[in-house]
């Protein structure tokens, strides 16, 4: 076999089963050993129970995506086991606790080793132990297999337990190497060689890259009121707040939060605030607020799959319409959707720059993958003198001698220099009625047209200058290539790698990836997108938001869509195959495919028969108002059937559960 | 402390005039916030008002401070903000009833929770001004608006008693018809140092017939005026409280000295957060880097 340089690990269990330590203590160990790292969370449930599934891809080059693949699954239950096994690739492995579980041979594939662990006696000889041990004797047995090194995990371990005295990290440290042993003992490595660089990189999500952004381009206000996939922006606020001189402020809801942030920005503190979809959506009032009366505010807005409240814990790129259309009016603003995790970090600082400086308020529009996945980025990717650029500001105004201060003097540029509050002389007030360059309101008994007129465009002005200062985006890959992938956001990574993939089938795609939403880089795009062959927009939602937007502004209409909406993220192969499938003329079909069709039952299974079943085999037949999927449901336990369901090809209903006992003896639990 | 220099009200006179009704409440509401500020010796650049939309709110077009005509219910929010930026402020919010104790009602509670040191003056003239007459959250049951045609079905909030369990730690009503009362009303509630409201009645002389400077007049008693009435009784506060008929007390409810919000909040010991340094040392920055290795 050839040796091998990358392999993703999954890591499935139960919330409460203790599986991020798990996979915190595997990513530092192997990050600290020079490896790179991209690691992705489907989790469903915060609380406990709730099946975590959490994947991490380990590679000795820079990786841009959790990848296709599963090469080894540490399974901590099994839940982990039945839903997981089969995707294991062929050379790899499944560990898992043999006291507890069992892999039933159909369930997985060829040439795919089953490492059973005795957690019991293994950990016998260090005293009684809680039953999340049983994590860490996988983790020894993993470290063997994929022949990484072992002191570095113990020492990782030493760090992470360094707190709780050295018993219990020699414990930890005795429970990993009893797993390493004995996977040493019974069984072969994979065959993975590395060349361990050994440098040192950070491994960080898109949230702790904008919380430490915005800390170092001098954010002293965070507001938020807790929202899965925002909270963890908080979180983190909250834990290094006091450190990093930041007040962090829970709200009593989104209206506060990004009101109150609006009133520090106003009075002179960089601020900023997070949430997802639905506070943003209590926020677009008061963000039209902020482009009235010229206060600079950042909000981060982390989309989670909608509509309403959704799938709070599946990523989807689908509040875009609600980020562009946050508002009545016209006003100035910026929106940016951060490509990467390093890219986070500098959006974060040029939000709070462009925010000060064309006093107007940001949005970054980020997403659940970005947001919460943790990846390594390079050991120099950030630095902490990041330009602070905060834009006209007077320090004293003479009142007497020039008049009152003209707050929004109707300059050239757009730009009024502000007087913070506090300053001598320059009073004014800011009004969110329509306002002259003093800021006299001019909504109600004294209208004046004109002054309407001029105040406007000056406020609108200001995106000249704003546009000027983006980098408008680039095409990558050939220029001549067949193919154009066009994404936003977060996907940028793995688009790369899906065109990296089609070059190897032979098809040649570049790639245009837009980070600034608005302004918009009309001129710039619509020269590049003239110059493209075949167009593909790719979008993790179900109308192609930002194609329509595209339109929009360019008058361009893309040629395909790929789009995803099942609440999980784009792997590579995802995109491939439907680009492929494009290209053969092939329409996308919804039709539920056979892995799509198990996974439906054993959804029903889960919530009508008490996980006792597990769905065997499947095949389609031909029914009353569709075809169906006929999946046989066999016991987990006996292997025998015991009974069948129906699933609609073309709807996905579950049309029929029919227990043993009608088909034979015996009952089902339904 | 610094003997005060008091001022002239002319000191905040500002360029606009203001626009409300002849004869309606909000004129000596604002000429009792004049008076106030005034009498405490308050630097225009150092008063900060904030208020929401309604005629009460445009207040503080016609006041020569800083100040921030916010959105409508939001200027508590909007204050809060301020004052957690720059606390050095003295930030005092303008509004109404409707603004307050209808739309914006939940900033209100949260921010007497908090004990933020602010001063937050409604005017309450029980019915919504600015959109014409329709019914608000202190409108009287029974009683005929614009939207309630057929008389007012909802029972009206009471702001006294709500800040009294809320944790305001300044409660006070005062009567716009009574001047010079008021004016000492926003001064102590200026000076205290946590969340003090000034509930006013503000009477709107074109759109609520009922609630009249002649209906206040006739009721309107002052708890100052009252042998051994104890402002630190919160007990007996609430009981007054729910005083409404023949006699209304006005006066200072309640008064309680508790550590505030500002008070508390560590990022704030080093002094306002507008005056801070910012950005981050090489040597924060890797002690942060350090905990994602
Ligand atoms: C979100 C929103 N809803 C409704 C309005 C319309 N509106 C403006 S003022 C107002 C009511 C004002 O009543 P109150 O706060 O009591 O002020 P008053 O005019 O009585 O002084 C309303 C409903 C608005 N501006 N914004
Ligand atoms: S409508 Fe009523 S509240 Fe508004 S200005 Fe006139 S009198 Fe005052
Ligand atoms: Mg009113």
């Amino acid at each position: 076999m050839n040796t091998r340089r990358e392999v993703t690990v999954g890591i499935g269990g139960a919330a409460g089963d203790g599986l991020d330590k798990t996979g915190d203590t595997i990513a530092k160990t192997c990050s600290r050993l020079g490896l790179y790292l991209n690691a992705y969370n489907s989790y469903q449930s915060v609380i406990r129970g709730g099946h975590i599934w959490l994947r991490v891809r380990i590679s000795e080059q820079k990786i841009y995506s959790h990848g296709d693949h599963l090469n080894v699954l540490i399974a901590l239950n099994q839940d982990a086991i039945e839903r997981h096994a089969r995707e294991v690739a062929s050379g790899g492995a499944i560990i898992y606790n043999s006291d507890k579980l069992k892999v039933d041979p159909v369930l997985i594939g060829d040439n795919v080793l089953t490492a059973p662990m005795p957690v019991a006696e293994l950990i016998k000889p260090m005293g009684k132990l809680p039953a999340i041990m049983q994590n860490t004797v996988s983790m020894g047995a993993m470290l063997y297999l994929l022949n990484l090194e072992f002191e570095m995990a113990a020492e990782v371990l030493a760090d992470t337990f360094k707190h709780k005295g050295d018993a219990v990290v020699e414990q930890n440290v005795n429970i990993a190497r009893a797993g390493y042993d004995y996977a040493k003992e019974k069984f072969v490595p994979l065959g993975y060689e590395w060349d361990f660089t050994r440098v040192r990189r950070p491994f960080v999500t898109g949230n702790e890259c904008f919380a430490i952004g915005a800390v170092a381009a001098g954010c002293k206000f965070y507001s938020a009121y807790p929202m899965t996939p925002a909270s963890s922006i908080l979180h983190w606020m909250a834990n290094h707040g006091a450190k990093c001189g930041v007040l962090v402020k829970q709200c009593e809801d989104e209206l506060s939060v990004v009101n109150m942030a609006i009133g520090a920005g106003h009075a002179g503190v960089r601020a900023m605030c997070g949430t997802s979809g639905g506070g943003f959506a209590l926020m677009t009032e008061a963000i039209g607020m902020a482009g009235m009366i010229e206060a600079p505010v950042v909000v981060i807005a982390v989309q989670r799959g909608g509509p309403s409240t959704g799938i709070p814990t599946k990523t989807e790129q689908a509040d875009l319409n609600q980020v562009y259309g946050a508002s009545q009016g016209d006003y100035p603003r910026v929106i940016i959707a951060p490509t990467d995790t390093t890219d986070c970090y500098f959006t974060a600082v040029e939000a709070h720059n462009l925010a000060d400086k064309y006093q107007l308020p940001v949005t970054i529009i980020s997403d659940l993958l970005l947001s919460e996945h943790p990846e390594t980025v390079e050991a120099d990717a950030f630095h902490h003198d990041v330009p602070i650029e905060r834009g006209e500001i007077i320090s004293e105004w003479p009142d007497g001698e020039k008049g009152q201060f003209k707050r929004y003097a109707f300059t050239r540029s757009g730009i009024s220099p502000r007087a913070l509050p506090g300053t001598a002389g320059g009073m004014y007030v800011a009004a969110t009625d329509e306002h002259d360059e003093e800021g006299v309101v001019i909504s109600d008994v004294f209208t004046a047209p004109p002054v309407r007129r001029k105040i406007q465009e000056k406020r609108m002005r200001k995106m000249e200058a704003v546009l000027g200062e983006l980098q408008p985006p680039q095409l990558e890959g050939p220029a001549d290539a067949e193919l154009t992938l066009v994404g936003w956001g977060s996907t940028k990574g793995v688009i790369h790698e899906a065109i990296t993939m089609l070059a190897e089938q032979g098809i040649s795609a570049n790639h245009l990836q837009i980070k600034y939403l608005h302004p918009f880089h009309t001129k710039e795009v619509s020269e590049i997108l003239g110059k493209c062959k075949r167009t593909i927009c790719v979008e993790v939602n179900f109308t192609g938001q930002f194609a329509r937007h595209l339109r929009a502004e360019t008058g361009y209409s893309v040629n395909d869509l790929v789009l995803k909406y099942d609440g999980e993220p784009f792997e590579p192969h995802h995109i491939v195959e439907e680009v492929r499938a494009i290209i053969e003329g092939k329409p996308r079909s919804t039709d539920v495919s056979l892995d799509e069709a198990r996974e439906i039952a054993y959804h029903y299974i889960r919530v009508h028969l008490a996980d006792k079943v597990r769905p065997a085999n499947l095949e389609q037949v031909d029914g009353d108002d569709e075809r169906m999927w006929l999946v046989e449901l066999a016991g987990r336990e006996s292997g025998e059937k015991e009974g069948e369901l129906r699933i609609g090809v073309e709807t996905g209903s579950v049309y029929s559960w029919e227990p043993k006992k009608v088909l034979s003896a015996g009952a089902g639990s339904d | 402390m610094a003997a005060v220099i008091e001022l002239p009200i002319s000191t905040y006179e500002s360029v606009v005039d203001p626009d409300w009704c002849p004869g309606c409440g909000d004129f000596g509401v604002l000429r009792a916030l004049e008076i106030a500020a005034g009498k405490l010796g308050i630097q225009p650049k150092d008063l900060m008002v904030v208020s929401g939309i309604g005629c009460s709110s445009n207040l503080p077009g016609f006041i020569h401070t800083y100040g921030v005509h916010s959105l409508h219910g939001r200027a508590v929010a909007v204050a809060s903000g301020i004052k957690l930026a720059n606390h050095g402020l003295k930030v005092v919010i303008t509004g109404g009833d409707g603004d307050g104790y209808g739309i914006g009602i939940g900033h209100f509670i949260h921010a007497m929770r908090r004990n933020l040191d602010l001063t937050y003056i409604v005017m309450n003239n029980q019915i919504y001004g600015l959109t014409t007459g329709q019914a608000s959250p202190t409108t009287m049951k029974e009683m005929r608006t614009k939207s309630t045609p057929q008389g007012n079905l909802e029972s009206p909030i009471n702001p006294v008693a709500l800040a009294l369990v809320s944790g305001a730690t300044y409660v006070s009503r005062g009567y716009s018809g009574e001047n010079k009362h008021l004016a000492d009303l926003i001064a102590g509630a200026i000076e205290h140092h946590g969340f003090s409201l000034v509930d006013v009645f503000s009477p709107c002389v074109t759109y609520n017939k009922v609630n009249t400077y002649e209906f206040f007049r006739k009721r309107v008693y002052k708890l100052e005026g009252e042998d051994g009435y104890d402002t630190a009784n919160g007990e007996v506060a609430l009981q007054r409280s729910f005083e409404w008929g023949d006699r209304i007390p006005i006066g200072v409810f309640y008064r309680d000295v508790q550590p505030t919000y500002d008070d508390s909040e560590p990022a704030l010991h080093n002094g306002p957060l507008v005056q801070q340094q910012m950005g981050m040392s090489k040597e924060l920055f890797d002690e942060l880097m350090e905990e994602f290795m």
